[in-house]
């Protein structure tokens, strides 16, 4: 299964930085983190931008065992 | 995962850039860029500052980064970069981790090149580059709390950022429909 990494806001909605999820496309991961997490990550999520293994994903994408998934609100560093 | 911040980010060739747990050196940037073909060198420094739109009494800043990623996106904004300014000679992006105090630096863009324009220009696409495709977020500490960084922006990759690329641009962008060139 896919582990996910939470940053910044995601990470404090979330409570935890990171999870593993059953979900086998990124949509099912987003879909299973809103269950677990709630209202204010699920308001989290929906601004943020979806890595799988470093690369911008998109929710039809199938996700495996060993993947890296990562939710990361928008950025501010500098 | 490999903690990038607890080790020191030093120049490999001509190129400078990672993420610091403590003090940028800023001088020693400045210094290291200066090669004898070189008649140009632009250092830009991030401070940190005690006020952001609506928000003022600024203590500190903490800076998170999603570190095992960090390097390849820097690099990516180097190899830009080269490709858009091949006259650039030495390339510094460095940016602080962890707690950073006021007025402390907590990102240093440098370029040198042989003339001046192609060291403005670049060192300006660098720093935009940093703030739009690295996965960074500052947290501001203030007397009623912490709050997370009020101009965040969606992250892009670094082919998609123009130089002088600034979120007023993004808002017009948006605001004319004009979806970011991909």
């Amino acid at each position: 299964m896919p582990s996910v990494l939470m940053f910044a806001q995601a990470r404090e909605a979330a409570g935890v930085s990171r999870v593993d999820s059953e979900g086998a496309t990124v949509a099912d991961v987003v879909q299973d983190l809103r269950a677990r997490f709630g209202e204010e990550f699920s308001e989290v999520i929906a601004t943020s931008t979806i890595w799988c293994n470093g690369e911008r994903a998109q929710p039809g994408d199938s996700v495996h065992s060993g993947d890296e998934v990562a939710i990361l609100p928008p950025v501010s560093g500098g | 995962m490999a903690l990038v911040s607890s080790e020191k980010a030093t120049p490999r060739g001509e190129d400078w850039t990672g993420l610091c747990a403590s003090q940028l050196p800023t001088a020693e940037v400045s210094d290291w860029l200066v090669r004898d073909d070189c008649g140009a060198s632009v250092v830009f420094t991030g401070t940190t500052r005690d006020r952001s739109e609506g928000r003022t009494g600024v203590s500190s800043l903490t800076y998170e980064a999603y570190e095992s990623e960090v390097d390849r996106r820097l690099d990516a904004v180097v190899n830009e970069l080269r490709g858009r300014w091949p006259e650039a000679a030495r390339v510094a992006i460095l940016h602080r981790t962890g707690e950073v105090a006021l007025g402390e630096a907590a990102v240093v863009v440098g370029v040198s090149s042989a003339h001046r324009d192609v060291a403005f220009e670049a060192a300006r696409y660098g720093i935009d580059a940093v703030k739009a495709t690295v996965p960074i977020w500052k947290q501001e500490h203030h007397s009623a709390g912490a709050d997370w960084g009020v101009d965040g922006a969606e992250l892009l990759d670094a082919r998609e950022v123009s130089p002088g690329w600034s979120d007023s641009d993004r808002t017009r962008n948006r605001e004319a429909g004009a979806g970011v060139a991909s």
